[in-house]
């Protein structure tokens, strides 16, 4: 039996590389969850693709077991959370599972953008915020002045910030102590009708759907009939239990816990992130506030290479949504690529490790075209039309004009880096906002910039003219009119789709030229003079010629060895078969994947 | 039908032979023939050689040759008395047909005035002389032994000799050549009055120095370079020597026999290390190794590496894609209706790649061949034919 008031539930947030998965560790180890031989860096980060890059990109929730000072064991629920910006979805639910968080700052980097968006989320969700400074052990660790700024984000007085070191473990019983006295237990009814918040799903072949849940009234029994009430699915609970951080099955998990479900059901569809799950025979009148779908902010299509893995790579898509559900796809047909999808993303670093993970965990060789926002079209008959692909954008006679996706930027740099940080912003097209100092080495500038513009490269023209000391969060912003235009791609007079990109007009001659240099380059001489053109609408802005094919033969028969000549040009025929056509040019598979790709 | 086709269609029921001479004095950049380096292996030429005549007697007996080649390597090497053993060896076997085509490949720096004369009295009546150009700087970089003077001499040599038909071999495109130069290199071979020439576009086969080199950044040959090399070529011959195939000219009479049979996919029979032949419908290969060769034959074994037989589709298609290396083309047939018909065909007819004239289907575009004989070998058969 839990006592509700011995439990606390807290999510762990933070800038990028703050320390949160380390920290985890330490809160493992000393809680004894983890036993010495099984402990390794950021043992929460399971996924290969987390482990390779450093970085978690899944929040994950554990149970810890501490007996505190006061002779009490009280249940943890924690939860460490991705640092991204990519991924604040995740924060945003986990924290809607808490009634504390940690907020952990680098003592030697200070306050970054992501601390301060994190703050403000735990701030607006009501949560008691624990201001954690780590890293203490760094020789360039300021606790002192970092501390300040800590406290100048979310208030309170010096005594409240708690030193810890997540490498040494130093601070880490101080923090804990912190945990239980200073974080509030969970609130919820036990008597009233069970209510349970899906915040986050899994799932596993053998068994089904695996539901992160956090019960907010009530309790689950083991073998409990129990009611999605979004998806009006009824359903029993199979098994159910927390993770410590190993699965372990338990019989009841009452008011306030943290735990999982396992129903059995196999279809995700059927189960919702942010659906609550109630009683069927004594049900809850009301469902608790679901959470709003993340809005994909970048698209780009994903087309096999080799046309026949079209079915696998639907597959493998389905089978990631059900681990990611802000993974959106539909099918999309290019003429240049053929039968592949459009996906939408969070941003660039959840599509390359989305294309990565098909790649990898589903061994597809993927072509993915240039990252577009979503604009909107208005029509000259008064209608407007999404765009998620330049080649849905209507005919210019049709067209009055394109607005597109803005986004508020907030970013912190040393004072001394304001200057080049507007000047980034006004190449960008970006429009300054308000500027706060946060002590009178730190600011903070907010911006309103066009997605596009941003989505690309900004972030590490940021990095590089500040020397690595900005750093940037961004949320959705308005849509704004913009003069935008398509730059249609051709190859000899045939329109390649892949190719076409919503640009600026300002940079749509550049854009244009790049691509046709590229193009001549990378496509093979053909047997005719081949123009490459670009063109916005029937203006030709851009044209190069790729010369007509003139040899191709080799010498003599080998002595008489007519097997080897003919095996040659066998070998060579099969490495043609990866060419698309064209119209009539054929353009090597290669071509497109180099074409497409994202250096300037 | 015209002469050139009818000469060139009958190639294919004459029957040649290819004798290799694995020997050089060192393996040039670009080659990646089976080749043995002669500053190690000096001591084997002669039991090479009694090992080729006991791999002549062994093969069974056939219809009277049309053409003998020796190839290498450097046949050129080979003492006199060599080259009689071993054309003495073919003869008894198979027998020459009257007028035969007795031709050798020589390298300029073996090919003096007195050699010349001895081979001449071997039997021998033609010479493909390995000049590939007449520019001291072009043939340093392609890590030839001879200079300018030795090229012009060696054709001097043969006609003193007695050769009424000599063939000179260039090499066009090497990096570094200039066009001058290779102007400058036709024209002296033209001045030459040579019965036949062929000339090369360097290729860089993998494996061999040359590839190395360029994988390292060196200067590979250039596909306009080339191109304008082999038309500058074809401008500056005089109408006597007319072109009968992708790389090769020739005077009245004196196309290259054995090359015919080759490209008429004839049969030859062939010996010596790593040589490739062609008899009743089957292609065999010898070993590559030296030292497996002399023991297998030594050993009264024949020393065959391996063989192949097609299905008469595949057998069809290889008819096709070797003929059309000739100008004037092939015969039509099954692989040619395909072709024409498919996809890559059409393509290949409206970019004037290929056309039909009357029954023989011809590469227009000689530089493409290669484009065209890779659709053909993949072209399927259609089913219901
Ligand atoms: N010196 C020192 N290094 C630390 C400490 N805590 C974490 N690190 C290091 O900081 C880096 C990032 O640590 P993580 O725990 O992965 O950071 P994170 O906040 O979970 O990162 P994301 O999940 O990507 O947002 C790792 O190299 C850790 O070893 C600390 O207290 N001292
Ligand atoms: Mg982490």
């Amino acid at each position: 039996m839990s006592d509700q008031a011995r439990i606390r539930n807290f999510s762990i947030i933070a800038h990028i590389d703050h320390g949160k998965s380390t920290l985890a560790d330490r809160l493992l180890e000393f809680t004894g969850a983890v036993a010495e031989r099984d402990m390794r860096e950021q043992l929460l980060d399971t996924m290969d693709i987390e482990r390779e890059r450093g970085i978690t990109i899944k929040a994950n929730a554990v149970r810890l077991d501490y007996r505190a000072a006061d002779g009490n064991t009280y249940i943890l629920n924690l939860i460490d959370t991705p640092g991204h910006v990519d991924f604040s979805y995740e924060v945003s639910r986990s924290l809607d599972a808490c009634e504390g968080a940690l907020l952990l700052v680098d003592a030697a980097q200070g306050v970054e953008a992501q601390t301060l968006a994190n703050a403000y989320l735990a701030i607006e969700n009501g949560l008691e915020i624990i201001p954690v400074v780590n890293k203490i052990d760094l020789p360039s660790a300021e606790p002192e002045r970092v501390s300040a700024e800590l406290l100048g984000v979310v208030g309170g007085s010096p005594e409240d910030v708690i030193q810890v070191s997540a490498k040494s473990g130093s601070g880490i019983e101080e923090l804990l102590e912190a945990i239980v006295h200073r974080l509030p237990p969970p609130e919820g009814a036990a008597d009233a009708p069970l209510r349970a918040m899906v915040f986050d799903s899994y799932y596993d072949t053998y068994r089904g759907v695996i539901c992160s849940i956090r019960i907010v009234d009530g309790a689950i029994d083991s073998g409990e009939a129990l009611r999605f009430m979004a998806t009006a699915l009824d359903d029993a609970a199979d098994e159910i239990g927390v993770l410590r951080p190993a699965a372990t099955p338990v019989t009841r998990l009452a008011t306030g816990e943290v735990g999982y479900l396992i129903s059995g059901v196999k279809e995700i569809d059927l189960i919702r992130v942010g659906d609550t799950v109630t009683d069927v025979d004594n049900p809850a009148s009301g469902a608790l506030a679901g959470y709003q779908e993340p809005k994909p902010m970048v698209f780009s299509g994903l087309f096999p290479t080799d046309g026949d893995d079209f079915e696998r790579l639907r597959e493998a898509l389905d089978k990631l949504r059900l681990n990611d559900s802000s993974l959106v796809y539909q099918p999309e047909t290019s003429r240049a690529l053929g039968f592949g999808f459009r996906c939408g993303f969070l941003g660039l670093l959840h599509m390359e490790i989305v294309r990565e993970r098909l790649e990898r965990e589903y061994d597809l060789d993927l072509v993915a075209t240039a990252p577009s926002v979503e604009y909107v079209a208005h029509l000259t008959d008064g209608s407007t039309a999404q765009i998620r692909s330049p080649q849905d954008l209507p005919d210019t006679r049709l067209l009055a004009d394109i607005s597109e996706p803005f986004v508020k930027v907030m970013i912190i740099t040393p004072s001394e880096y304001v200057g080049t940080v507007m000047e980034l912003i006004q190449q960008r097209r970006g429009e300054m906002g308000e500027m706060t100092y946060l002590t009178p080495e730190r600011v903070e500038l907010h911006y309103q910039v066009p997605l596009a513009e941003i989505v690309f490269d900004f972030f590490d023209q940021l990095k590089s003219r500040t020397r690595g000391y900005a750093s940037m969060d961004y949320e959705p912003g308005e849509y704004r009119r913009s003069d935008l235009v398509r730059v249609n791609i051709l190859l000899n007079g045939v329109p390649v789709d892949a190719f076409s990109s919503i640009v600026h007009k300002e940079r749509s001659y550049r854009y244009g030229r790049a691509m046709v240099e590229r193009l001549r380059k990378l496509i093979p001489r053909q047997l005719f003079d081949v123009p490459v053109q670009a063109a916005v609408g029937s203006r030709i802005i851009a044209r190069e010629t790729i010369k007509a094919q003139r040899k191709d033969v080799t010498a003599k028969c080998y002595g008489g060895d007519i097997t080897r000549k003919r095996k040659l040009l066998e070998r060579q025929k099969e490495g043609k078969r990866r060419m698309k056509m064209v119209g009539q040019v054929e353009v090597p598979q290669e071509a497109f994947i180099s074409a497409l790709r994202i250096d300037e | 039908m015209s002469d050139a086709a009818a000469t060139a269609d009958r190639a294919a029921g004459q029957r040649a032979a290819y004798v290799h001479i694995p020997f050089c004095h060192r393996r040039c950049p670009y080659c990646d023939f089976a080749v043995v380096d002669l500053s190690e292996q000096r001591a084997s030429i002669e039991r090479y050689v009694d090992a080729l005549i006991a791999e002549i007697a062994m093969e069974p007996p056939w219809q009277p040759l049309h053409a003998v080649n020796l190839g290498g390597g450097t046949p050129s090497i080979l003492h006199p008395a060599d080259v009689q053993r071993v054309l003495d060896a073919l003869k008894a076997r198979f027998g020459f047909e009257p007028g035969a085509e007795i031709s050798i490949e020589a390298n300029p720096e073996d090919w003096t005035d007195e050699h010349a004369a001895a081979l001449r009295s071997t039997g021998l009546n033609r010479v493909s002389l390995g000049v590939q150009s007449f520019d001291a700087e072009v043939l340093v970089a392609l890590g030839r032994a001879h200079d300018p003077g030795m090229g012009i001499g060696a054709v001097a040599a043969s006609r003193t000799a007695g050769f009424d038909n000599v063939n000179i071999d260039l090499i066009l495109g090497t990096p570094g050549e200039s066009q001058r130069s290779w102007q400058e290199t036709v024209a002296t071979a033209v001045g030459l009055g040579p019965d036949h020439i062929s000339a090369y576009a360097l290729t860089v086969e993998l494996g061999t120095v040359l590839s190395r080199q360029v994988s390292a950044g060196a200067p590979a040959p250039l596909e306009d370079d080339l191109a304008d090399k082999y038309e500058t070529l074809g401008g500056s011959l005089p109408a006597r020597l007319s072109h009968y195939e992708v790389s090769n000219w020739a005077a009245p009479g004196r196309e290259c026999r054995y090359n015919l049979t080759t490209w008429a996919q004839g049969e030859y029979a062939a010996f010596g290390l790593g040589a490739h032949g062609h008899r009743s419908g089957v292609r065999r290969r010898n070993v590559r190794r030296l030292d497996v060769y002399l023991e297998t034959v030594e050993d009264g074994r024949r020393p065959e590496a391996g063989s192949e037989i097609l299905s008469s589709w595949d057998r069809e298609k290889e008819r096709v894609f070797l003929g059309l290396r000739r100008r004037c083309g092939v015969r039509g047939g099954a692989v040619a209706d395909v072709l024409v018909t498919s996809e890559a065909g059409s393509r290949f007819l409206e970019a004037g790649v290929i056309r039909m004239e009357g029954e023989r289907l011809i590469v227009a575009r000689p530089l493409l061949t290669d484009a065209v004989a890779r659709e053909v070998l993949a072209l399927e058969e259609r089913p219901g034919r």
